[in-house]
């Protein structure tokens, strides 16, 4: 490869950056402006934040499944860490913090710290394992992690922060409040997520992975996807690097639950299960793998189809399982991809 | 007594993730892929089988006949469609075609039988032994599933090791390259293993539904993924592994609810699956392979 073939592909890596910076901040000021002039009907303006929340996750597991190659079937179980601590922590926050908007900040920060360290626990475990038997235990953690915020009370009274499992025998004082409810998840919430935070939550998140892709970390993680046995022969610390993409990824999928739990006014565990976690991974793979934009885009238009297309709903799941298996043999498969690009008028030539 | 009654229901529910686990370990120790939707086709025979017998009043046997046939096909058209274009594709493409898989037929079977359970009348009626003076009391379909899971193990056990196709089988788990040379249909090999492995499935579907009669879109899925662990459990691709972990599992998964709390017995089944992954990473009869580069 010459130097300026190098040259260009920078730039072509520079130019995708940059487009996908202005296309989420051109959707954003359109989504205001229609908003604003009462364009939106008011159940699209309810999804604004559920979007932007799901598109973080998008862009959250892409680090994992697309740069650092390896599959998390428990994502939505970060994205419950995240929502459970924020919203509690939004809530202990409500005497002391009165501006909306910092308590927002401050409940997604934590969010992300407790996801993070989910995140953490979790990958010394699991990132010792690889491929399916990885992919499967993050299956089990997410479902761990279902079944214990199931389980969980909390409350707090004038002797501070009162916890218990199984069964609520957390005894608050007279004056206290139990905001863990177990299976009945938190509800009461005050609905302060706006759109505009989530804007600037996408913002952050993309700013955050396009910085770690494009260091020396975001190489490393792509020499371990495309061969982890020569990444290792060169003295990459494989496990420190997964770990690294892991927290990374957990923190934001935490910081997007909290943002997603604080538009509702009841939160219960149940919603975030296998489901959450597979939709999410289609938002990745139909957006391609490693392609951000590509998932922030699919993260919308899934989101928003469905809504639009009410009486095509019952069909919405089985759709989903034909993008995925049409996507992978697609992507996968030699014949079918020469026939797919066959029908493509617009197919460009292979170079070399 | 009661900790015998829970020790031979564990046993039961263990028998079925054994049955289940061998569809998983077979088809992992062939073609080298996690059959995501396999518990979907145990969802599928059941609903076979519960057809069969409460729309058509067949014998509940006979049901179980046409369930297996049913899903044998299901398995191979499953196979040729989804996973035989993905032979040299990376292992996560497999894998996402999987859950693809598993949610196609959960979701087609929500939109051909609705989302309202159904109650599965038990293939051999609710009736049960009383032993010493009714203190233990076994139900026919404990009975029943336990002694067709072993039956199924003899059977498949002999199948494998004395027959053409099981030889066939074993080499081509061995090494699918030289298989070939040796003039072995590895196409026609793995078709086969789907085959039995979905065959196997609706026998479990059946016995599942009867011991727990509500049978939805769903049922299959959290079954199909314990057994998984079973298979894990004992050592994917080792046939006596998954008899065994699909035993021990039972029993924990029992004990769990039994005398730590029903509502963790899931956390409790997947804790189990992690720690065996961490200790012992090729499983209880598994052996360790090393990565040659």
């Amino acid at each position: 490869m010459t130097m300026r073939r190098l040259i260009n592909l920078k730039r072509a890596e520079a130019r995708k950056i940059y487009l996908t910076y202005a296309v989420v901040i051109i959707a954003y000021i359109v989504c205001q402006v229609m908003s604003s002039t009462k364009f939106l009907s008011s159940s699209m303006r309810g999804m604004l934040v559920p979007i932007c929340a799901y598109m973080v996750m998008a862009v959250s597991l892409n680090l994992v499944v697309g740069i650092l190659g390896e599959l998390s079937l428990g994502h939505a179980g970060f994205m419950s860490v995240g929502a459970f601590s924020g919203v509690a922590t939004a809530i202990l926050l409500q005497g002391v913090i009165p501006f909306a908007p910092v308590r927002l900040a401050i409940a997604m920060i934590v969010a992300a710290i407790f996801a993070a360290f989910a995140g953490f626990v979790i990958g010394i475990p699991v990132l010792r394992l690889k491929g399916d038997y990885l992919a499967i235990v993050t299956l089990a953690f997410g479902e761990i992690i279902k079944s214990i915020l199931n389980n969980f009370y909390m409350g707090i009274d004038s002797q501070g922060i009162q916890m218990s499992m199984l069964s609520d025998t957390t005894r608050l004082l007279p004056g206290g409040k139990l905001i863990i409810r177990g299976p009945m998840g938190i509800s009461g919430i005050q609905k302060i997520a706006t759109f505009p935070a989530g804007a600037i939550l996408l913002i952050i998140a993309l700013m955050i992975v396009f910085n770690l892709v494009n260091s020396r970390s975001g190489r490393a993680f792509m020499a371990i996807r495309d061969d982890r046995i020569a990444a290792e022969s060169i003295g990459l610390d494989i496990t420190k690097y997964k770990m690294m993409a892991f927290v990374m990824s957990a923190a934001l999928a935490g910081a997007a639950g909290a943002l997603f739990a604080m538009n509702y006014s009841t939160i219960v565990a149940n919603k975030f299960d296998f489901n959450t976690s597979i939709l999410i991974l289609v938002f990745v793979v139909l957006g391609g793998q490693g392609n951000m934009l590509g998932g922030i885009i699919a993260a919308a238009v899934l989101t928003i189809l469905p809504e639009k297309l009410r009486s095509f709903s019952e069909y919405r799941m089985l759709l989903y399982a034909i993008v995925l298996i049409v996507m992978m043999l697609a992507t996968n498969n030699a014949e079918i991809k020469e026939f797919l690009s066959r029908l493509n008028p617009f197919r460009r030539k292979e170079e070399d | 007594m009661t900790f015998l009654n829970f020790f031979i229901s564990g046993i039961s529910l263990g028998s079925i993730y054994a049955i289940i686990a061998l569809g998983y370990t077979m088809v992992y120790g062939i073609a080298k892929m996690l059959n995501f939707a396999h518990g979907d086709v145990i969802m599928v025979g059941a609903y076979v089988c519960f057809y069969a017998v409460a729309r058509y009043e067949l014998n509940p046997f006979i049901g179980v006949v046409i369930a297996m046939i049913v899903c044998t096909l299901l398995g191979m058209i499953v196979e040729r469609l989804a996973y035989k274009p993905l032979r040299q594709a990376p292992s996560l493409a497999v894998l996402i075609t999987a859950i693809g898989m598993s949610y196609f037929l959960q979701n087609t079977a929500l939109l051909l039988w609705s989302s309202n359970p159904k109650v599965f009348p038990s293939i051999v009626g609710r009736g049960s032994f009383k032993l010493f003076d009714g203190e233990l009391s076994i139900s026919h379909i404990t009975a029943l599933t336990i002694i067709a899971c072993l039956v199924i193990m003899a059977v498949l056990t002999l199948f494998i090791s004395k027959t053409k196709m099981g030889k066939a089988m074993r080499a081509c788990s061995e090494d699918k390259g030289a298989a070939q040379l040796m003039g072995i249909n590895v196409n026609a090999t793995i078709s086969m293993t789907f085959a039995i492995g979905s065959g196997l499935a609706a026998v479990a579907g059946a016995l599942l539904c009867s011991a727990y009669p509500t049978l939805m879109p769903t049922t299959g899925s959290l079954p199909g993924i314990k057994a998984f662990t079973a298979a894990v459990f004992g050592g994917i691709g080792s046939i006596p592994g998954a008899f065994l972990g699909g035993l021990m599992l039972g029993v924990i998964e029992i004990f769990a609810k039994a005398y730590i709390s029903s509502q963790l017995s899931d956390a409790v089944v997947f804790g189990v699956l992690i720690v065996v992954l961490l200790v012992k990473p090729a499983g209880l009869l598994g052996k360790m392979t090393q990565e040659k580069v």
